[in-house]
């Protein structure tokens, strides 16, 4: 196991951070956390990279103790922060030789390591670290992450603030980096992410939800989910949730999720019951659930 | 950064240097003379040679001369009452009433010297004056001093200033700067990424001040090349002892802005501390006010002030040329500040969060 953790919890004064978290992950496995804000995620991470100690429970990383070992879990893991946390007014290459320095190592010797995202910043390399681009900045972070040949890699929410395009090459770099066998656990706010991750674990309110590949957790959805679509959006979100038999109703994207509580329901019901609201060009149709959806129904 | 770093401080020491003095001069000065006789004017005449003294007005009743002070518009005043000439040859004793505006305390006390030296120089030439053969006798034996002032023989106050004005500049520059360092590298998130680095506790606090001890010395070089060559201080003892005794002084000013900046979060935080202990440590520190005139309790506080040690040393090498057996008691006492300060802060560091 590259990551194990067995009942941690930590709690700020009264407050619980995360509460009795178990998991592994796996050698060269790419592992999602999902979660909204404040789910604790950042607590994990800064746990496993041994910047907080846990109130309790039993984590290693690479082998080694989160509290014992700390020292090679430095030396063997990169970190990269929610936060762009480079110096902002040395330049990239300086960036870089910087953190290569500290862990001891050049970038010539790990430079195939970062080579394909290097390549991308290197004609910007004389410019500043604070007037790069977001998705600029990401991929240096990621770098400096690297320099050093990790056997694990933490990536705290990398792609948040960062354009579209860019977050996909990100997540491209991700899977080409695990094919070198580097463990990855990266966490994320965004759902369709969730879906890159080998595995992922649902966490919300510093508890785990649910643990599995992406595609099981989707399967775990208990009941059939129809996107339903009409000329106004807010009289229908009203007329749904005043309908008596709703299970559930969510905005997503130009529909609205919408799931019954019976199980012999029939859409046509539903539309009749949509015009009586004066509603028009009414669209029900049955959807597969995405991991959004699971989310939703196993937070509530 | 580093141009404000080194052009600030110099415009502080030329401005303070020249302004900071502890001379009252150009004193409003007004007097009523109700005597009208060539003994008060000779008097009035006495406060008009002084430099000290702008003589004024000449007010026709204390009613009118008190209003003035009200407006402002005199400090100090002088009333010389009737047959003042008369009752002095007569009696050989009279009294002048002096009204003084202490809304400033020490100037007021400084005026107040000014105007009994006066005074009494005018007494003593009154005698001689006024002696008759038969008083020969009872004359009381007449005591004079004849003042010479060590080290800085004329009084000059930019002497006795500069070297203090320096010693806060530098003080003043590496305080802040090391302060905000850490405290800066918290709040901009780089902490996080150095703390989770196999790099050591020492090594990165070694890193973090070690430039500002070259700073703190380059600051101290650019203010004796000053002082040497705009107000030509005097600089009589060892150069090399100055820079000595500073380079451990540093030492403590970068231990206790570090020991600041690990138990703040922010830079205002850090700010409003060091500027907190900076105030203590300039007026406690013998700069401005003596501290042989503090209270008791406070001349104990002034024991645990850098600075105190510093004004002492920078004084005593440049304008008395001190050696370096004369400054060892200040030299050990920096020396046990250096180390428990940088100790202090090598523990409160923590590379967690």
């Amino acid at each position: 196991m590259s990551i194990s953790l067995k009942n941690i919890s930590k709690s700020y004064n009264k407050v619980n951070a995360v509460q009795n978290i178990t998991f592994n992950v796996k050698q060269g496995e790419l592992f999602g956390l999902i979660g909204p804000d404040g789910a604790g995620k950042t607590t994990l991470f800064r746990i496993l990279t041994t910047l907080l100690i846990p109130s309790e429970g039993t984590a290693s990383v690479a082998g080694f103790n989160v509290v014992n070992d700390y020292k090679s879990i430095r030396n063997n893991v990169g970190y990269m922060p929610g936060k762009f946390s480079l110096y902002q007014d040395l330049t990239v290459e300086e960036n870089l030789d910087f953190f290569a320095t500290i862990f001891g190592t050049t970038i010539e010797e790990n430079y195939d390591l970062i080579k394909d995202i290097y390549i991308q910043i290197e004609p910007f390399k004389n410019r500043r670290a604070g007037k790069l681009s977001g998705g600029m900045k990401q991929k240096l972070a990621l770098c400096c992450a690297l320099i050093h040949k990790p056997k694990v890699l933490f990536l705290d929410e990398p792609t948040t603030g960062v354009d579209p395009v860019s977050r996909k090459e990100f997540w491209e770099m991700l899977k080409r980096l695990q094919q070198k066998g580097i463990t990855i656990l990266v966490s994320t706010p965004y759902m369709d992410e969730a879906e890159l991750c080998d595995r992922i674990a649902l966490i919300q309110d510093g508890k785990i939800l649910e643990i599995d590949t992406p595609k099981a957790i989707v399967k775990h959805y208990p009941k059939p989910i129809y996107n339903v679509r009409a000329n106004d959006m807010y009289q229908l979100l009203k007329s749904l949730n005043d309908y008596s038999h709703n299970h559930s109703v969510y905005p997503f994207g130009e529909f609205v999720h919408y799931t019954d509580s019976r199980s012999d329901f029939k859409p046509k019901e539903l539309e009749q019951y949509l015009e009586s609201k004066n509603l028009l060009d009414i669209i029900i149709n049955k959807t597969a659930p995405t991991i959004e959806d699971t989310f939703m129904e196993l937070a509530k | 950064m580093l141009p404000i770093i080194f052009v600030m401080p110099i415009i502080q020491l030329l401005i303070l240097a020249n302004a900071a003095t502890f001379d009252v001069k150009n004193i409003k000065f007004g007097y009523v003379d109700y005597d009208h006789t060539t003994t008060s004017r000779a008097l009035i005449e006495k406060f008009n040679a002084s430099t000290y003294f702008n003589v004024l007005t000449n007010y026709p009743t204390e009613k009118f001369a008190n209003n003035a002070i009200l407006k402002g518009e005199v400090d100090v005043l002088i009333t010389i009452p009737s047959y003042f000439e008369r009752d002095l040859q007569v009696e050989k004793n009279n009294n002048i009433g002096v009204t003084i505006n202490a809304i400033d305390g020490a100037a007021a006390g400084l005026e107040n010297v000014y105007v009994t030296q006066i005074i009494q120089s005018f007494n003593k030439k009154l005698k001689i004056e006024l002696m008759q053969p038969s008083d020969m006798q009872v004359q009381s034996i007449n005591i004079t001093t004849i003042p010479s002032f060590w080290y800085n023989k004329t009084l000059n106050y930019k002497t006795f200033m500069v070297p203090g004005i320096l010693v806060l500049l530098v003080t003043m520059i590496t305080l802040f700067l090391s302060g905000m360092n850490i405290v800066r590298e918290k709040e901009i998130g780089t902490l996080e990424q150095i703390n989770v680095t196999p790099i050591k506790k020492s090594q990165f606090i070694i890193g973090k001040l070690f430039p500002f001890w070259v700073i703190g010395l380059g600051l101290l070089t650019v203010g004796l090349i000053i002082a040497k060559l705009v107000f030509n201080v005097p600089m009589i003892g060892s150069l090399g002892l100055m820079y000595f005794y500073t380079s451990i002084y540093i030492l403590v000013v970068l231990g206790i802005g570090l020991f600041i900046s690990n138990f703040t979060d922010t830079q205002q935080q850090a700010m409003f501390i060091a500027w907190f202990f900076m105030v203590i440590f300039i007026l406690m520190s013998g700069l401005f006010t003596p501290i042989e005139s503090m209270p008791i309790w406070a001349q104990y506080i002034t024991d645990f002030n850098p600075i105190k040690y510093f004004v002492e040393v920078m004084r005593m090498v440049m304008l008395k040329g001190s050696g370096f057996v004369d400054i060892i008691p200040q030299l050990l006492k920096t020396l046990l500040y250096a180390f428990i300060m940088n100790g202090l802060a090598v523990w409160s560091y923590k590379k967690t969060t």
